[in-house]
């Protein structure tokens, strides 16, 4: 007869999860159309149409990933009333840190002094954010962490061919932040998520590093099949979005904002009629002066509708990721 | 049951006529999306999934490109019908 095994500790009693505070970055650098339409022979006219964008920011070389996240995580800390040292685990959400080792995440928690956390990246494009505030929740509920903080970031400007018609207008640099932390009720819905590797060139870095170095390449850039990318962003992730609504068990109409990926204005205003969203419930379009800034542009988002009183703290939100992948995650939060 | 050009035709111009205010009667089949009745991509693509749910039809991401004139939709929608 073997002895009895001691049981393990349960750790921490099974508990509930929210968003405690949200930061974001803008860098200085305000880039018009009228600067992109030349190398791609367009107008500011015809990137409004197309995209509804008016501008973007891209980051100067003192607003590298780690100093904008760093920036966007401080202000988010500031709003959960937490100190770096309480940090269980850092996130960051990116495809366009340099280094494919260390990850950006260690540096960023050594840069803010979060000693006692845990550290790594997520690569998930623009779910990225969502994918980080599945795992940040459920590391909290289970009682891994007590405080998680994720970041969204990208110098997409990094990755962008300005040549291209199809990206050069679209991509812009920032950094988005959230701590997540432990609830007294639930204020993270569950997470509907998912990915389609067949579908893995719709987008994509046009050339892995491999070819970069031997064609001996500046930089590889990020392409992408705007009109398939169009059509699963719309009609395959609007029931990805009630799906999410379904299992958090509320109503579409009990909405106090909807916050998708800020990809293209078109895509956002197809999303809301194919989701058939109410009238009146706040739509994060932060894309007109920020651009697409892949995982950051959730946090971003919704920094910016709490600080402009777009949407309500303490409101429902819905939010949604979805790209290169093809992969998407999506759940309702209680907004901090 | 397949449906006969004329009542595709029509079909076909009610839904460009959603999406982007077209008049049905500009909507010819030797019209050419892009180039005569200036749809871009985005709105294309919505004509098309609208197309799909209309006409039963599946048009894949690859076919798009090919129909460049209401007719050459109008000749996919009728042969692809079930």
């Amino acid at each position: 007869m073997p002895s009895a095994r001691p049981s393990l500790s349960p750790g921490v009693t099974p508990r509930h999860s929210r968003i405690l505070g949200v930061g974001g970055y803008r860098p200085r650098r305000v880039v018009p159309n009228s600067e992109v339409i030349e190398a791609i022979d367009s107008s500011d006219e015809w990137i409004q149409e197309r995209s509804g964008i008016k501008s973007r920011r891209w980051a100067s070389e003192d607003e590298t990933i780690i100093a904008m996240s760093a920036a966007a995580a401080r202000d988010a800390m500031a709003m959960a009333g937490i100190t770096p040292d309480q940090l269980g685990t850092v996130l960051v959400a990116t495809v366009t840190w340099m280094y494919n080792t260390p990850a950006a995440a260690p540096v960023l928690a050594a840069e803010l002094g979060a000693t006692n956390a845990a550290a790594f990246d997520i690569s998930a494009a623009c779910a990225g954010y969502c994918h980080g505030i599945a795992i940040a929740s459920d590391l909290v509920k289970g009682g891994t962490s007590d405080y998680v903080l994720v970041v969204g970031v990208e110098r997409l400007s990094d990755f962008t061919d300005p040549t291209d018609r199809g990206t050069a207008f679209i991509f812009g640099d920032g950094a988005g932040a959230a701590i997540v932390g432990p609830s007294e009720t639930p204020g993270i819905g569950p997470t509907v998520w998912g990915a389609d590797g067949t579908r893995w060139d719709a987008i994509q870095q046009r050339e892995p590093w491999t070819e970069v170095v031997s064609a001996g390449k500046e930089k590889p850039a990020i392409v992408m099949q705007g009109q398939a990318v169009f059509r699963w962003a719309v009609w395959s992730m609007a029931p990805v979005a009630q799906q999410a609504i379904d299992a958090a068990g509320i109503t579409i109409g009990d909405l106090d904002a909807f916050i998708p990926h800020q990809a293209n204005m078109r895509i956002i205003d197809s999303m809301i009629k194919t989701l058939k969203l109410p009238e009146g419930i706040p739509v994060a379009r932060d894309i007109a002066e920020t651009a697409n800034t892949s995982a950051a542009s959730i946090p971003l988002a919704t920094e910016r509708m709490l600080r402009e009183g777009q949407a309500p703290h303490g409101g429902l939100a819905l939010q949604i990721g979805f790209g290169a992948g093809l992969s998407y995650a999506a759940q309702v939060v209680v907004l901090p | 049951m397949a449906q006969s050009e004329q009542e595709i035709l029509a079909g076909l111009a009610d839904i460009v006529n959603e999406e982007t205010g077209l008049d049905t009667d500009s909507v010819q089949l030797d019209k050419a999306f892009t180039e005569d009745l200036d749809i871009d991509s985005l709105s294309m693509m919505t004509i098309v999934v609208n197309a799909e749910d209309k006409f039963g039809v599946k048009i894949p991401d690859d076919e798009v490109k090919n129909l460049v004139t209401v007719g050459d939709a109008v000749k996919f929608i009728g042969a692809n019908q079930s």
